[in-house]
């Protein structure tokens, strides 16, 4: 486009364009760096910090001193302040007015007539020339330089105990007949609105395109008594999926028949106008020809209506109960920033959870995405 | 996992059905107004019976669906506007009357005016910036992906990674949200955000921008491309520099475009909810409409009459573009 040359112009619309990129995808990689990290680094450091060595300070109980053993006419406890884990000593002590006093290697002389040396891969002795006494351990202060630690643990918890799992199905059970219903309702809908000649028609287009726009908020309360209604009569339960399963269909209809309509009119009129000479019947011609060559609309509307209804809150928690066979992955994470809100490795592996499937759908098919987007709106809607 | 089994079942069951619906009516109107093997008059009123009847069938399960989950309630909101809370006695305009004197409903119709005021304008701007940057640069389509990205988050998982952006330690401790480090680093002292009244609203809109940003991209982007090669080159020859074709020979010729995207955002951003339920419940003073009105809905088991009369009050500020929208779409289906 513009040529080759390297104008201090156009170094400008790199690097602004940069800044944009970044301001719009790092609080994403903030919540997916998080939902990896160890939950202790998480909870007291930045995610910006996750890949350095993060400095803590740390206190460790020594066994008590019952578990001493006698070594050269000496009695020593030992053992390893890091239990286990890798991580650096920086510096420690043995009260917590001086937590970082000495040095790793020092050997320090404690109140008590025993000796501690704490070396700075951890390893610690007391040592003492009598036997000690007490059942409690020694406490040992230290300052440790840990290494990064990225785990799944977060997703396992989450997975588990806080109900994500159940609910990704529940998500799934809601999403799926949501989108493939109303498609074929649409589609035969859409032609008749794009192909068919009857009284009436121009105004139907016309309540459709008023119907895109009507708020949902609109549809709540009456849908509610009637749903409830029913329920009465029949003598089932109000809320169920088949119940949320019509209702997005609903909602998503004046879009579907808006998309494909205008998808369908686009369509050459020579080739319905061949195949009416060679005797097809309007509903040969949309089976065999309109809905084939529709393909390219009717994904974009499947998605569009997967993703709608995959992130939807309201519809899920009005018309579907909140139990735990019912809740959707939207209503448990509201639920989980009300009573976990401080535990961040829960809700950022939980959020990670919910927007991961959307994600992916829209990374694999963004085409079809940004052809619904420019069909819905450029024209018109 | 068996409910999922039976999602599929049941969502096979629901396509056959309606695969049989079409079939099934087709088929008997054609048996009883037969065309095929017909004298020639008899025939072709068969025939014209069947093409006036036809598109009904064609379109009666998608107009069911209509009537009853969008039509229908219009007209029970509104009716239900004027009733108490059980929805069973009249009380005339009282439900209207009552929101005028809440404090609560006013602090939401002043939220929403700044919400319409600002975020259908950011998103529009940042679009517009993007989709031109964009064009002009090799990796612009990697760049428009990531930034188009937001779009397929759900507003309770964007609620989520915007309340990590915001998180607040107490001061002298290590914080962990991005912008109170950020806020810090340069000397600052750390705030709770979202519990700063007047000014979280705007914390708030962050989030609807950032997804609704690439919406406004992608369609100004392919409205930029759609401008005639011939102008802009006129322009060129004329003298123009970047800012001025910018300004003076693009803006004018997408200026539909922008109405459209400006437009939609606007009805997005009445409607908007989870993000308010998820960040702040309308704590704060950062109560919205529509979340005020789902509010009613079940408090204290469930006000009808001041929900739906919330409702009624979202619709007209929609009704506006509601007919734009159907007097340009008649306009374009005038002629078909």
């Amino acid at each position: 486009m513009s040529g080759a040359t390297r104008s201090p112009l156009s170094i400008v619309v790199h690097l602004s364009v940069l800044l944009l990129v970044a301001l719009w995808t790092l609080p994403t990689a903030g919540l997916l760096i998080s939902s990896l990290r160890d939950k202790d680094q998480l909870a007291v450091s930045g995610w910006w910090t996750a890949l350095s060595t993060s400095t803590q300070n740390l206190v460790y109980r020594a066994p008590s001193p019952e578990t001493q053993v006698e070594r050269d006419g000496k009695f020593v406890v030992a053992g390893n302040v890091m239990e286990g884990q890798q991580a650096e000593v920086s510096a420690f002590g043995f009260n917590s007015r001086e937590p970082a006093a000495f040095q790793p290697g020092e050997t320090v002389q404690m109140n008590d007539g025993e000796r501690l040396t704490v070396q700075a891969d951890g390893t610690f002795e007391i040592v003492s020339d009598t036997r000690m006494e007490g059942t409690r351990g020694q406490r040992i202060f230290f300052t440790a330089a840990i290494p990064p630690r990225f785990t799944l643990d977060n997703y396992r918890e989450v997975l588990r105990a806080e109900g994500i799992g159940q609910s990704f199905i529940n998500s799934l059970t809601v999403a799926i007949p949501s989108t493939i219903i109303p498609i074929l309702v649409a589609a035969f809908c859409a032609y008749a609105l794009a192909w068919m000649r009857f009284p009436g028609r121009a105004i139907l287009i016309a309540v459709v395109v008023g119907l895109l726009v009507v708020p949902l908020q609109m549809s709540l309360i009456p849908l509610l008594k009637l749903y409830n209604g029913v329920g009465a009569f029949l003598g089932v339960p109000a809320k169920t999926y088949v119940g949320i399963w019509l209702a997005h269909m609903g909602f998503g209809l004046p879009l579907a028949i808006y998309l494909l309509r205008n998808y369908m009119a686009g369509l050459p009129k020579e080739i319905m106008e061949s195949a009416r000479v060679d005797g097809a019947s309007d509903f040969d011609i949309f089976v065999k020809i309109i809905l084939p060559l529709s393909f390219p609309a009717l994904a974009s509307f499947a998605i569009f209506q997967f993703l709608w209804t995959w992130n939807d809150l309201l519809v899920a928690i009005v018309f579907l109960g909140t139990g735990n066979d019912e809740l959707v992955l939207t209503g448990r994470l509201v639920n989980l920033l009300g009573s976990r809100g401080g535990n961040w490795e829960i809700l950022t592996a939980s959020a990670f959870i919910t927007i991961i499937v959307p994600l992916i759908v829209f990374f694999a098919l963004q085409r079809y995405l940004v052809r619904g987007l420019l069909a819905g709106s450029v024209k018109g809607g | 996992m068996n409910q999922l089994v039976f999602a599929i079942v049941t969502m096979l069951a629901g396509v056959l059905a309606c695969a049989f619906y079409f079939f099934a009516t087709n088929w008997i109107l054609d048996a009883i107004f037969p065309s095929k093997g017909l004298s020639g008059a008899k025939a072709s009123q068969n025939l014209r019976t069947t093409n006036a009847i036809r598109p009904w069938l064609f379109m009666l399960p998608a107009l069911l669906a209509l009537a009853i989950y969008l039509v229908y309630p219009v007209f029970e909101s509104v009716r239900l506007s004027f009733h108490d809370r059980s929805g069973e006695n009249l009380v005339g305009l009282s439900n209207f009357f009552w929101m005028l004197s809440d404090g609560e409903f006013r602090q939401s119709i002043f939220n929403n005016f700044l919400w319409l005021l600002v975020v259908p304008a950011l998103s529009t701007f940042f679009g517009l910036v993007i989709a031109a940057l964009t064009d002009r640069i090799w990796w612009g389509n990697i760049a428009k992906t990531l930034i188009f990205m937001p779009m397929a988050i759900s507003f309770v998982g964007a609620a989520v990674i915007w309340k990590f952006v915001y998180d607040y330690r107490a001061e002298g401790s290590e914080q962990i949200g991005i912008l109170n480090a950020i806020v810090t680093y340069f000397g600052g002292s750390p705030e709770a955000w979202i519990t700063l009244p007047f000014w979280n609203n705007f914390f708030l809109m962050v989030i609807l921008i950032w997804i609704q940003t690439g919406f406004a991209m992608v369609i100004l982007s392919a409205a930029l491309r759609g401008i005639p090669e011939e102008t802009l080159e006129a322009a060129v020859i004329d003298g123009a520099n970047g800012l001025q074709i910018f300004f003076k020979i693009m803006i004018p010729q997408i200026w539909g475009t922008i109405a459209v995207v400006w437009t939609t955002i606007t009805i997005l951003v009445l409607k908007v909810f989870d993000i308010v339920l998820a960040m702040t419940n309308g704590q704060w003073q950062t109560q919205v409409l529509a979340n005020l009105m789902f509010d009613w809905m079940f408090r204290g088991g469930g006000d009808f009459g001041r929900g739906a009369a919330i409702a009624v009050v979202i619709m007209v500020l929609v009704v506006p573009i509601m007919i734009w929208n159907i007097r340009n779409a008649m306009r374009e289906t005038g002629g078909h």
